[in-house]
């Protein structure tokens, strides 16, 4: 009696272990595997949703194999065959109700993690956040520390257990920042400044890549997150300062052609380089926006009129690209 | 001289883009040489002009719609594959980036625009007349404009595959991406003008066939004893009015940008990209249930007929789908979840995109109920339903997860997006399209596809299927993007992809059954004598398959739903057949050679724009302009066709009693 069950459940669980095994499951399955409290957030809402459909789901296909079993048309079926049945409230009230009550639950968590992700980790909130502001070019991602000074390409370091507030714009077709492993994604758009929290507890190496078309070179365009302690991140600071060369505004103009390079890493970089990006993209149009990136950091000099010099520089730029793609 | 000649067929002719390019244009040369072959040979010219391209006959139309639709999911379908052997193998060189990237923006556009889109019109056309008892739509000749819009834009857009260059900013065609300075090919300005050309035409379907419901139902089809089908396309038709002028004017701005300097997209000069993004999705989504609707119409009357019963709870089935047509306009904003909206919105759209999955659940509940205490066939029609409920319920499930705005945070651009829409659009759309095809099928033609390769068919397509898009979704799970021509061997997607890419040419073969079932149909199909070869319930039934040209020679009395089925209960089919006392001259509109010129013009004016060669492009408005003053200066555009006339046909179709 008691064996057959047993032998299909284990059945089962060494089918899965199985199938795990052959396709190859473990960490590689980044979004179940996350390494931080904005990852694991999303997680729990993934988990949560699939249960909850999966309460209708489950009797859908257990119903649809049995009423297509059970009334089929073949020759001494006994069972009962009403053509005219084709009412019933009560049943009707069940599967409206239920629906209802599940999308309202969902809708409830929904909005619960939605809020919650617009503000930093809350086991953090006691730390101090560190700004990285992402630039997302024709094909790669460029990294400014504006607390550190520094500026990396296609590779960013991070400390763990700190809150990094990642603020985004393109200065290149839109694209989206994603480290899975992390949390999920946002857009970069040209012209605005978005704002992104995500957090590492644990040290390691984190895929990211951007995950929206964006022309040629686009499924090139990926970077590593590296997350280590606060000291391996300060003495990388410090590494950085001493040995990279300093990212100037030639620089970043040969930097924003379109190309696929590795990594890179700079000393420094042009003062109000990011928000002068967004104001040379028409940031100027939504004043809004420029308030939420916060320059109270190391630009200094007041983004208003480093933006709109680097506004000309960025307007030049964007003729010096039409001028190429229709050689 | 032959400089020049290089110059041009390097520019237009793309010589230089290898034999995938030179084979298309030899295959697309020697079909356009045989099919001029074998109509002068068979002496058909004056058969094509005078029965298929000057009509207006609504069947006829539906039958040139499916036609193309099966054409274009062949392309599509093969577009499909070239990306799928692509990505069977990590860093693949197969297809170049550009290549690639072309053809996944053909893919989606063929797809949804010039496959999905025509599939329905088809079926819309084939029987929404005859399930309300009309003669024909409301505006036939605006039903062959309609038709030929549709038809020169796809002509144009797939053109732009061997001349000029295909479009590559993907289906969407997100700003800046796809503004000049970015893109500055003629493949983006196809894209543009090929959509707003048969845009035209659908908001025209849209507008035709709400009006032919609400006026020329037959005496007695009141609104609540209408078809579940002909429902499903209120609904659509709704959705159809409100949502293609949004992509209108998406696209002509966009083209405005493209063609005459304007900067209502681009980033600089006070442009925002964002609205593009808006105005798309305020189409973009709500066209997913342009699309769906009318496939939820085929699988109630599939049920209804294959479980012989009355369908379960037609009030909430006709409540649900209304309710679709609104609430699809409250979640477009769900496309965009990352695009930096307030966590307001994005609850807002949320809650109200998982909404859907209510009135959708209770559909799928009613068919599931409309089975129970049935007698279920297992026909062709009714094995696509039944595959259509799991994987919808699936695909619909994964739409609610996607729905929770963090989570899709995790899923947005990534593989486990690609699996849920495609097994929404497949399993919902698709699987409805062919079961409609295969239902209506006699209808149209007077026969039956062949059973047994239909089987094949079915179970090669739905099993690969699976095997197609399952993966799909552990591979979002690993962080795959969509849209990457290539990538790194080092990131556990091997094995998937490869598995995914054997399902894709299992799909494949299941197209291939169905294309060799209709060959071998044509000669070996059960013929349909008696005009209802389902033992079906509606109107449609009630005629001879293929329906004469004017459908019925005197419209019948609606007294019940499912008049048909209540008629042959109650022993009184024949009421529906004809006496010749009853017989009326029959007012019927001319058939006009205009719709097809129109269409003609708009393809030239498209084609002129597209290179900018404006002198072309004024030229074929000017076409559409002519048109439209000779139709209205048209006097003589109806005529009556003589009872004695309609007399005969009745009695040699054996109808008369």
């Amino acid at each position: 009696m008691g064996r057959s069950p047993h032998r299909a459940r284990n059945l089962i669980i060494s089918a899965a272990v199985l199938l795990l095994f052959v396709t190859g499951c473990g960490p590689q399955y980044m979004v179940l595997d996350p390494a931080g409290p904005v990852g694991r957030e999303e997680l729990h809402l993934i988990i949560l949703s699939a249960i909850l459909v999966g309460i209708v789901i489950v009797p859908v296909l257990i119903l649809l194999f049995y009423i297509v079993w059970r009334y089929r048309d073949k020759p001494g079926n006994t069972a009962p065959y009403k053509p005219k049945w084709s009412e019933s409230k009560k049943l009707e009230f069940v599967w409206w109700g239920i629906p209802i009550v599940i999308v309202g639950v969902l809708g409830v968590f929904t909005a619960r993690t939605t809020f919650a992700l617009t503000k930093p980790p809350a086991e953090s909130q006691n730390v101090t956040p560190i700004t990285i502001q992402v630039t997302s070019l024709d094909w790669k991602w460029l990294f400014q520390y504006p607390g550190q000074g520094i500026a990396t390409v296609n590779y960013a370091e991070i400390p763990t257990g700190v809150p990094i507030q990642f603020e985004l714009t393109s200065d290149a077709p839109m694209n989206s920042f994603w480290v899975p492993q992390l949390g999920g994604q946002e857009y970069t758009m040209p012209g605005m400044a978005m704002r992104l929290w995500l957090e590492a507890d644990k040290a390691g190496t984190y895929y990211g890549h951007g995950a929206n078309f964006t022309g040629e070179g686009f499924a090139h365009m990926n970077f590593n997150v590296i997350a280590t302690s606060d000291e391996n991140f300060n003495a990388w600071v410090k590494q950085v300062k001493a040995s990279s060369p300093a990212l100037t505004m030639a620089g970043y103009d040969q930097l924003k052609k379109p190309s696929v390079i590795g990594t890179k890493s700079y000393s420094s970089f042009p003062s109000g380089l990011f928000n002068g990006t967004i104001w040379a993209d028409g940031g100027q149009y939504m004043p809004g926006m420029m308030k939420q990136t916060g320059s109270s950091n190391s630009t200094g000099s007041g983004s208003h009129g480093a933006g709109n010099t680097a506004g000309m520089s960025g307007m030049s730029g964007m003729g010096n690209m039409t001028g190429n793609s229709s050689n | 001289m032959p400089s020049s000649f290089m110059q041009f067929a390097d520019k237009y002719l793309m010589w230089k883009e290898g034999p995938m390019i030179w084979g298309s244009d030899v295959a697309i040369l020697l079909v356009s040489i045989g099919i001029l072959f074998t109509l002068t040979y068979f002496h058909k010219w004056k058969w094509l002009w005078k029965e298929w391209i000057t009509t207006v006959d609504h069947k006829k139309i539906g039958i040139m719609y499916l036609i193309c639709a099966l054409l274009m999911m062949f392309r599509g379908g093969a577009d499909a594959e070239l990306l799928r052997t692509q990505l069977a193998v990590p860093n693949n060189h197969f297809l170049t980036a550009e290549h690639y990237d072309q053809i996944f923006t053909t893919h989606g556009t063929i797809m949804i625009l010039f496959m999905a889109m025509p599939f329905i019109f088809a079926l819309f056309n084939i029987v929404v007349p005859l399930q309300i008892g009309a003669r024909d739509v409301a505006f036939p000749y605006l039903n062959a404009i309609s038709f030929w819009l549709f038809f020169f834009a796809a002509m144009l857009f797939n053109l732009s595959f061997v001349f000029g260059g295909s479009p590559d900013a993907s289906w969407v065609s997100y700003p800046p991406l796809s503004e000049l300075g970015f893109d500055p090919g003629p493949g983006e300005n196809y894209y543009l003008l090929a959509l707003q050309i048969t845009g035209i035409g659908s908001i025209a379907t849209g507008i035709n066939f709400l009006a032919t419901i609400f006026k020329m139902r037959a005496p007695g089809m009141k609104l609540m004893r209408m078809p579940l089908f002909t429902w499903s396309v209120v609904a659509a038709s709704v959705v159809i009015i409100f949502a293609f002028p949004a992509l209108a004017i998406a696209i002509a701005l966009l083209t405005l940008d493209r063609i005459a300097g304007t900067h209502f997209f681009t980033i600089l000069h006070g442009g925002n990209p964002m609205m593009f993004v808006n105005l798309f999705w305020l189409w973009g989504h709500p066209e997913v249930y342009i699309v769906v609707l009318p496939a939820f119409g085929v699988y109630s009357e599939v049920v209804a007929t294959f479980a012989r019963k009355r369908v379960f709870g037609y009030g909430s089935m006709v409540a649900s789908l209304m309710l679709i047509s609104v609430i699809s306009y409250f979640v477009w904003a769900h496309h965009f979840f990352t695009m930096g909206a307030g966590a307001d919105v994005n609850t807002f759209f949320a809650i109200a995109s998982m909404m859907v999955g209510i009135p959708t659940g209770v559909k799928v509940f009613n068919w599931l109920f409309t089975m129970y205490r049935g007698r279920i066939r297992m026909t062709l029609p009714m094995l696509w339903t039944i595959a259509f409920v799991p994987c919808f319920a699936i695909g619909g499930a994964t739409g609610v997860m996607l729905a929770a705005a963090p989570a899709d945070y995790q899923y947005h651009n990534s593989y486990f997006l690609i699996a849920h829409f495609h097994q929404v659009l497949i399993g919902g759309t698709v699987f409805g399209l062919i079961a409609g095809m295969y239902y209506w099928w006699p209808k149209m033609f007077g026969f039956k596809l062949d059973e047994r390769l239909g089987r094949w068919a079915f179970w090669f397509f739905n099993i690969g299927f699976y095997v197609c898009f399952m993966p799909q979704y552990a591979l979002g799970f690993m962080g795959m993007q969509r849209r990457m021509y290539t990538y790194p061997a080092n990131m556990g997607w091997n094995t998937l992809n490869l598995i995914s890419t054997i399902g894709a040419y299992i799909m494949g073969i299941g197209f291939v059954f169905i294309v060799i079932q209709v060959i071998y149909s044509i000669k070996h199909g059960e013929r349909d004598l008696t005009g209802d070869p389902w033992d079906a319930r509606t109107l449609e039934w009630a005629l001879p398959s293929p329906a004469p040209h004017y459908n019925f020679a005197v419209i019948p009395t609606v007294t019940d739903r499912d008049v048909w089925w209540e008629m042959k209960e109650q022993g009184r089919a024949d009421e529906l057949k004809p006496k010749e006392a009853d017989i009326r001259p029959i007012h019927m509109p001319k058939n006009s050679s205009r719709p097809f010129f129109m269409g003609l013009a708009f393809f030239v004016a498209g084609f002129g724009f597209v290179f900018d060669w404006l002198w072309l492009g004024f030229l074929g408005l000017a076409g559409v302009a002519v048109c439209m003053i000779a139709r209205a200066l048209e006097y003589n555009d109806d005529y009556h066709i003589p009872a004695e006339e309609v007399i005969e046909t009745e009695a040699s179709l054996g109808r008369l009693s």
